[in-house]
């Protein structure tokens, strides 16, 4: 008994001496699939062992920037300015989607149906009641309340603001101008809530009151969400396979360093509010193990990998994507040649 | 309390007090290991233990001062990008806009003081009322179980207070400011929109959270006031409320003032619990009922994601002035307790 311990202690050690640690931090959004990646990945190639720390995007590029991680991870592109300060050229690699979706307090109201306009209207604080012929008009089997809106936004930064007001930034001139796109803003108007969560529960108790959350967390707690009008004018409704078509709408203008929004995409059935998530990778990465590990996981996330998507809400890369990636992934040098 | 009372040499026995020192549990880590060096020194006049002592309590008492100094050092040096762009004009304009680069701390300075101002108005009168209860009026055996309740409440973490606060205050909130918002919305201080959320729901949560603060320590000040004091007062015919107003308050009286620079502080620094229900909007109102931000819950809410050097920077001298605003206040605070008193 007490051998057969001491033997299972000492296999342990030996595992433990012989996995390579391979570190990485950003972005919180994707985190759930990233470590359902890992976990997964460990259990596959039980030598490699990649811990990720979802610090935020902001934390993932500065700490790549910094060198004190492995690999970042991120919401939003990084900046060129950004770019220029990495002493290894970091390549960006989408991993999965999201989407963002308006959730709403309206009292006796289904699945409201919203245009890019009435969006950013309500959060510039130009349109200000419920049965504004903005709303009203596209939503005519409803009867809107002649209330005061109650937009919330997120306090924190975070990439899922990054991903709405970047919408917002695309189809209203005046956003752009006054307002613009990061992780946190200037809302014109409005009250913040703390993380998805905050702003669901802001939203779910507040009358008249709307809010934007990601496309998970509204269909983990069961909260409507309306249907926003895309490029080809039809009102769709936010759904992997939605979100997905709007990747594979972008993907015909892919750039080379997969820095791309894809909001706002063109498409019948594509889903206006979606965005890629990126892993940064250094293109050049010399400690052997961990370049091959790195390597190792990337093939499997773009093959096997993207299966455990659908599953935590995220849509899976569509095929052409994918292709284009497996591509840059052979490009990373591994060793200090 | 009743430990070191056990260590303390009995009257007389001076003479031998490294043998009176031994059982005591003060410094272990000194006092081991020296023994047999106590010894061989033939224990009279030199003791190695007391230089020891001396540099190992100065050395701990001087890292706090340290420590401090590092915090405001590094606060200072790595907001510079922040000073050099915006100067002092940060401290008095308005505009918080992480995109366009464009940073002013008032509103958060204004929303942190007003949040711990009315979180202060609040709890005063609840703690100091609690604190006089269990220590005048209760007799001990109930008084005893309802402190260590109330010192519960402190460890409390202040990310529950939140939840709490976002769905059963909330609500109360919008209920209760609704109505008078409706009456009295023509006095600025008074109008709506309500939301629930806002700076009087923030200062009732802090509120809360500061009580126990000043519960627990003002009741450990008032029952170390002599009870010959209290004999006194009666015996010259006070009341009991004459007693406690005349006589045992006035003792307490800095003690008192301490708990509620205690409480203050806390109020002044907490984030999570107030970001969850002041509406995160940097924007001064003169209404109670509209939603503000607060310093720390700007830190909170923005830190992770600052991807540019001048963002972070200017997040950081929030800080440095979140700091420098404690400081501020706990000096002010010293100096409000009065020196004659402050023996108590």
């Amino acid at each position: 008994m007490l051998l057969g311990v001491a033997g299972v202690m000492a296999a342990g050690a030996l595992a433990a001496r012989a996995a390579t640690l391979v570190n990485g931090a950003g972005a919180t959004f994707p985190y759930p699939i990233y470590s359902k990646w890992f976990d997964e990945f460990h259990k596959r190639s039980p030598e490699a062992q990649i811990n990720y720390q979802s610090i935020g995007s902001g934390g993932g590029i500065r700490q790549i920037l910094e060198g004190t991680v492995d690999f970042g991870a991120s919401d939003g592109p990084m900046t060129d300015e950004q770019l220029a300060q990495a002493k290894i050229p970091l390549l960006h690699l989408p991993t999965v989607l999201g989407a963002v979706v308006p959730v709403y307090n309206v009292a006796g109201a289904g699945t409201l149906h919203f245009t890019p306009e009435a969006l950013a209207g309500i959060y510039l604080g130009t349109i200000t009641r419920w049965n504004d012929p903005a709303i009203a008009s596209t939503n005519p089997e409803t009867k809107l309340p002649d209330a005061a809106i109650v937009p919330v936004h997120r306090s924190d930064g975070s990439g899922t603001t990054y991903i709405f007001v970047d919408y917002l930034s695309k189809v209203s001139p005046e956003w752009a101008r006054r307002v613009g796109r990061g992780t946190s803003v200037n809302w014109p108007v409005g009250l913040g809530g703390k993380g998805n969560e905050g702003v669901a529960g802001l939203v779910k108790q507040t009358p008249d009151a709307i809010g934007y959350v990601e496309l998970i967390y509204a269909l983990q707690t069961k909260q409507p969400y309306g249907d926003v009008r895309n490029r080809a004018g039809h009102f769709v409704a936010a759904s992997l396979a939605s979100v997905t078509a709007a990747a594979d709408a972008a993907a015909a203008n892919m750039p080379a360093d997969f820095r791309v929004s894809i909001t706002d995409p063109d498409g019948r059935d594509a889903y206006p509010i979606a965005s890629f998530t990126w892993l940064l990778i250094p293109t050049r990465i010399a400690d052997q193990d961990k370049g091959r590990i790195l390597r190792q996981f990337l093939d499997w996330m773009l093959g096997e990998g993207q299966s455990f998507s659908s599953g935590l809400g995220y849509a899976p890369l569509p095929a052409s994507v994918i292709a284009l990636e497996r591509k840059a992934v052979e490009r990373i040098q591994v060793g200090s040649s | 309390m009743e430990q070191a009372g056990a260590a303390l040499p009995p009257p007389g026995g001076r003479i031998r007090p490294a043998l009176a020192f031994r059982p005591a549990p003060v410094p272990p880590l000194a006092a081991r290991p020296l023994e047999p060096l106590l010894v061989r020194s033939g224990g009279r006049r030199w003791r190695i233990g007391d230089p020891v002592f001396r540099g190992l309590a100065a050395g701990f008492g001087l890292s706090v001062v340290g420590i401090t100094l590092v915090i405001a050092l590094v606060l200072f040096r790595k907001s510079a990008a922040a000073r050099a762009t915006f100067g002092w004009a940060f401290l008095w304009t308005s505009v918080w806009d992480p995109v366009f680069l464009r940073f002013g701390a008032l509103p958060l300075v204004y929303g942190t003081l007003a949040t711990s101002a009315i979180g202060l108005a609040l709890a005063v009168p609840f703690g100091l009322g609690a604190a006089i209860c269990l220590a005048e009026l209760l007799p001990q055996r109930v008084a005893d179980p309802l402190t260590f309740l109330i010192e519960l409440l402190v460890a409390v973490p202040s990310v529950v207070y939140g939840l709490v606060g976002i769905f059963v205050l909330v609500p109360a909130m919008r209920a209760l400011t609704t109505p008078i918002a409706a009456t009295f919305g023509w006095i600025p201080l008074l109008a709506g929109p309500t939301y629930g959320v806002g700076m009087l729901t923030a200062g009732v949560i802090l509120a809360v959270m500061i009580v126990p603060f000043i519960v627990a320590v003002s009741r450990e000040v008032l029952l170390a006031v002599p009870q010959s004091q209290r004999d006194a007062a009666l015996a010259l015919g006070a009341t009991r409320w004459e007693t406690v107003r005349q006589v045992v308050l006035p003792y307490a009286r800095s003690g008192i003032a301490g708990s509620v620079v205690l409480a203050l502080a806390r109020a002044l620094g907490e984030t999570m619990a107030v970001t969850m229900v002041i509406g995160n909007r940097p924007e001064i109102a003169a209404s109670l009922f509209a939603p503000a931000y607060t310093m720390a819950a700007v830190l909170a809410n923005e830190f992770t994601e600052a991807t540019s050097n001048l963002y972070l920077s200017a997040l950081i001298e929030v800080g440095l002035v979140l700091f420098g605003i404690t400081l501020v206040v706990n000096a002010l605070a010293r100096l409000l307790i009065p020196p004659e008193v402050g023996r108590a």
